[in-house]
């Protein structure tokens, strides 16, 4: 039988789910809960009563922009941000298509860039958002030319001794 | 007085102007940064949202390289911080994290390096007397509100730094650089972060919302210490008027006196002369020449 929910997102983050008591803290103080289709709170209750798909297929859960507000101010010490995470990376190990794609495209550019270079490298990052993304390709064409005319884009990645033990780290860590 | 010294990633780009800064006002101190050898990314956001495990590894290599030269490691980027300092709370509370962090990166990790931002060396190695009476150009009426965003302050037993709600750490440096600081609630409020690329539109309106709040509040600008922050203030603010964002590091650069100041300002996406001029801080450009 599947793990429920509730046990997979606590051993992922060690978070005790169950301390909930909805006061509603969490929405009220999220800063992108207007964005989310749920909120914070209703996905907490969502993940109780193992409403596995509706919450792995939600935006919510791509959508968090991990500020801690909500960490910070629950009651019970929930670290809400880091449910989230756990949330986010149970979707993806299950193969369910993010809520926000591009949010999860941005991760994946990023860490690739990462793995590869040991440092991010935003030239190379931001040129592959731009193709793969379905944000429109002209959008932040100005703010980028502008970036890059004050010298803030390099377009040649630093070399670093740290790269090739960054690789070892990826593949070390699951 | 030497830090071992963690730039991180932005700072030789988007946030190249926080490096200079940082470096300026570190050597004008007579502080000492000595940069950790090879160091990598810290996985900012992006790995902690797909991998919880190499969201810690990451910074882990960092601190391990920093924990052998033993002097306080600083951060400025808010993010890197948050990351590093993650990464050393649960190395330091949790002992099957530990095992298997110190496994994966080769090392044991000693618990006894100190791991800091900016605005902590500034406030509490240097002190404020220091830095008043290092002030050659005072910011007189230069009204401004401090924003720290999230991750210097949030979530407090990880950070352990400043007051989460209504931190005065760099309220005080910016008074003591004689800016005026204009009381706000929201020097702690999230700007979207890495939501930046993907949902600019939350982006926008967060900042937008700041950008309201900080001219109901009086200030002319804002200022951060933070390069996320930095770039978001600067690049999703709409409308033709826009506030100018400055790191606290740059300002009290200024307030130094520091002739270096003036090559940052060119560097902004939202131009901060005008302002800087208006109020006499920085000299006039060249008189256009009287038509014959």
């Amino acid at each position: 039988m599947e793990a429920n929910l509730t046990s997979i997102v606590s051993a992922v983050s060690g978070e005790s789910l169950e301390l909930c008591y909805h006061c509603h803290k969490c929405t009220a103080g999220c800063p992108v809960v207007g964005a989310m289709e749920y909120g914070p709170d209703s996905i907490l209750r969502m993940v109780a009563l193992d409403q596995r798909d509706q919450v792995l297929r939600s935006r919510d859960i791509w959508l968090c922009a991990g500020c801690y507000t909500c960490a910070t101010r629950c009651p019970n010490d929930i670290d809400i941000a880091a449910v989230m995470d756990a949330l986010r990376q149970e979707a993806v190990a299950a193969g369910i298509p993010a809520g926000e794609r591009d949010a999860l495209l941005f991760h994946r550019l990023f860490l690739g860039v990462v793995k590869r270079l040991g440092r991010s490298h935003e030239a190379v990052m931001l040129g592959l958002f731009k193709v793969l993304s379905h944000v429109p390709i002209y959008r932040d064409m100005g703010a980028g030319l502008g970036l890059f005319l004050r010298g803030k884009v390099p377009i040649l990645p630093e070399r670093t001794r740290a790269a090739a033990e960054v690789r070892q780290l990826f593949e070390r860590s699951h | 007085m030497e830090y071992s010294y963690y730039p991180g990633c932005s700072a030789h780009s988007t946030g190249l102007e926080f490096g200079l800064s940082t470096e300026a006002t570190f050597r004008h101190l007579g502080l000492e940064l000595k940069e950790i050898p090879d160091w990598n990314c810290c996985g900012a956001s992006s790995a902690h949202s797909l991998n919880h495990q190499l969201a810690l590894t990451l910074p882990a290599r960092n601190l391990a390289l920093a924990q052998q030269a033993e002097r306080d490691l600083v951060i400025p980027c808010a993010a890197c911080f948050s990351r590093v300092k993650g990464a050393d709370h649960a190395l330091r509370t949790d002992a099957r994290k530990r095992a298997e962090i110190e496994a994966a990166v080769g090392f044991t990790y000693t618990g006894k390096l100190a791991i800091r931002p900016l605005l902590s060396v500034l406030y509490e190695d240097v002190g404020l007397g220091r830095i008043h009476d290092e002030i050659r150009r005072p910011l007189t009426g230069l009204k401004v509100v401090p924003y720290y965003g999230c991750l210097l302050v949030r979530p407090p037993q990880v950070t352990e730094f400043d007051d989460p709600n209504d931190p005065h750490v760099m309220p005080d440096l910016l008074r003591a650089a004689g800016a005026e600081v204009r009381p706000w609630s929201h020097a702690t409020d999230c700007c979207g972060a890495g939501l930046s690329l993907s949902r600019s539109d939350v982006v926008f309106n967060l900042v937008g919302r700041l950008a309201e709040r900080a001219r109901e509040a009086g200030a002319d600008a804002l200022v951060s210490a933070c390069p996320l922050c930095q770039m978001n203030l600067e690049m999703r603010q709409s409308g033709k008027e826009k506030l100018p964002a400055f790191y606290f590091t740059e300002l009290l650069a200024l307030a130094f006196g520091l002739p270096e100041a003036e090559k940052w300002w060119p560097k902004h996406l939202i131009d901060p002369r005008p302002l800087l001029r208006s109020l006499g801080l920085i000299g006039a450009v060249a008189p256009v020449r009287a038509a014959a």
